[in-house]
């Protein structure tokens, strides 16, 4: 096995071996047969550091945290170095006319061939000018990268489903990648942030298969993605017995019980936070003991409060009470007006008829 | 609108809207029904009003004499949903966490997989008395539009929630929104068809009881 990458790993301290392990366990997390493992370090070692585009828009540089910095070093964050990473705004040296120039550079040389990977949201309102990059709009930028990338990995909910700034009321008109380009293969790799592992897998993938993961319905990596919160949580036996902890510092709590009533989203979440956990397979938020607050999904921050159970009312019930004297003085206007009929009816001494019995 | 929004929308406004109905409904058709009145009965009792109206009100759960082997299924089919549609909705513990939203009233959760036993027993009841009103010729010939329209609006809420525990057909999120979509239906419905029996059943048991009694048939 040589190559580029292999070498590289030799160098940073990283067995051939050590290398194997990680492509092994890659492969059997994106649900892929043992072989493929083989073949993914084969190619990987090999692969001839493709051009990595990387556009920040509205953004909070959280997700580039996640990447770099999450559990450092790693064989994922060096793979990720292993990439030719040719624009990056936060770790690039280069910064203003000559940041700008090897972009272009990069996108000229590898036109058709680049990958380009896109964190935030994209602003619309007032024409985009709510985030600009050297004097042009997000919008303007996107489009003129996305015409040659060979795909787009839109990292982080803000770039998969518009995030938090489009959260309502979406003061600056924010959409996300695929609202706007529609003629690329696209990955969504949601998550606030998204976790590394399955950034690192898409990567291997393209460079083993040439091609993108199968995705869902909602563009994401069906290998990561395809069970909820819930059915993967070690805490899911709590929730079919019924043992819930009612706040976040009682015996249940204590005792490490289901989170479901503290506002817990696991159950409309899908991600692997339950089976590949955080920092290094360390923890992961309900294991620290936070309910889940599902910012994988999209519209995740509008979706009816972190702290409130799903199975309770999203908005606080408005109409009932109004809606109940609405309801009483129906029924006593109509108790008049049949009574009304009543005494009509006695008054013209009406008799009842079958046809009456039936109504 | 995808599928958190859809969910978003069914626990938020649709929900709003749901319960103003049925509030606005079960208060319409309660005050409408018992301000009818009736002529007063100028003639003297035949038998001093007791308790038939209380006794009315639980014998009438119980089949009269004969009747039990004459229509088994209406009888026992019909305990069996009706106590397991009572189990579901009130032992489940995410319909005890609404209820102690709305109301503040609460009480321990039954095991789900007991709930998940008791939806498949209620469901299965459901289809057996289905059934047994599409062969029996007389039930057909009485059965209008609004027994079959009650029957399915009843059905469904206790097969989405179902499905959406069991992850049947469609994710989660989309089956539990279908669920709550499911259940505003039968809340809209509820006061304005035949389901409002909820609401009159005992009142009108206790009020024949009573008329019987003074007429001299007391139970």
């Amino acid at each position: 096995m040589q190559g580029p990458l292999i070498d590289t790993l030799a160098r940073r301290g990283v067995t051939r071996r050590t290398f194997l392990k990680y492509c092994a366990t890659l492969a059997s997390m994106m649900a892929l047969p043992p072989s493929v493992g083989r073949a993914m370090a084969e190619a990987m070692a090999a692969a001839k550091r493709p051009s990595v585009i990387w556009l920040p828009f509205q953004e909070c540089t959280g997700c580039t945290e996640s990447i770099t910095r999450s559990h450092s070093p790693t064989i994922e964050g060096m793979i990720f170095d292993m990439v030719s990473l040719d624009y990056q705004e936060t770790l690039m040296a280069a910064a203003g006319h000559q940041a700008e120039e090897a972009r272009h550079a990069a996108m000229k040389e590898n036109h058709g061939k680049y990958l380009l990977i896109v964190d935030g949201s994209i602003p619309l309102g007032i024409d985009g000018a709510y985030s600009c990059i050297g004097g042009r709009s997000n919008l303007d930028i996107l489009k003129e990268a996305a015409e040659g990338a060979a795909a787009i990995v839109a990292m982080g909910s803000c770039a998969s489903f518009g995030g938090i700034p489009k959260a309502n009321p979406n003061p600056t008109g924010a959409v996300s990648v695929s609202d706007i380009v529609k003629d690329k293969p696209i990955v969504n790799i949601p998550g606030c942030p998204p976790i590394p592992v399955v950034m690192t897998g898409v990567l291997a993938h393209y460079l083993t298969f040439g091609s993108l993961p199968e995705l869902d319905a909602q563009g994401r990596p069906k290998a990561f993605f395809g069970e909820t919160i819930h059915d993967r949580c070690y805490r899911r036996p709590f929730y079919d017995q019924g043992k819930f902890a009612k706040t976040f510092d009682d015996e249940g709590a204590r005792q490490g019980w289901c989170l479901f009533e503290l506002g817990c989203k696991g159950p409309v979440t899908h991600n692997a936070c339950a089976t590949v956990k955080w920092n290094g397979g360390t923890s992961w938020p309900v294991e620290s003991g936070h309910g889940c607050i599902g910012c994988s999904e999209p519209d995740f921050w509008d979706g009816g409060g972190f702290y409130k159970a799903l199975s309770v009312p999203a908005d606080p019930l408005k109409i009932g009470a109004a809606a109940a004297v609405a309801g009483a003085a129906a029924g006593v206007a109509v108790s008049f007006a049949n009574r009304a009929k009543k005494k009509a009816a006695k008054a013209a001494h009406e008799t009842t008829t079958l046809d009456d019995l039936e109504k | 609108m995808n599928e958190l929004q859809f969910l978003t929308w069914v626990r938020g406004p649709g929900l709003d809207i749901a319960v103003g109905i049925f509030l606005l409904g079960v208060l319409w058709r309660l005050i409408e029904i018992y301000s009818l009145g009736r002529k007063k009965d100028l003639a003297a009792p035949r038998h001093a009003a007791g308790a038939s109206g209380l006794h009315t009100v639980f014998r009438r759960s119980l089949p009269p004499q004969g009747m039990l082997k004459r229509s088994p299924v209406s009888y026992i089919g019909g305990y069996i949903f009706h106590i397991g549609l009572a189990i579901v909705v009130f032992g489940f513990a995410p319909h005890i966490l609404l209820i102690k939203n709305l109301t503040g009233l609460s009480w321990p959760a039954l095991p789900s997989q007991f709930v998940d036993m008791v939806a498949v027993v209620t469901m299965a009841a459901m289809v057996v008395v289905l059934v047994d009103r599409i062969n029996k010729p007389v039930k057909r010939f009485l059965s209008t539009f609004e027994d079959w329209f009650t029957w399915a609006v009843t059905f469904l809420p206790v097969l989405t929630g179902w499905m959406a525990v069991q992850h049947l057909l469609l994710p989660y999120t989309t089956m539990l929104a279908l669920h709550i979509l499911s259940v505003e239906i039968l809340l809209v419905v509820l006061p304005f068809t035949k389901l409002f029996h909820a609401f009159t059943l005992f009142g009108s048991r206790w009020y024949n009881g009573r008329i019987n009694a003074r007429r001299g048939v007391p139970v």
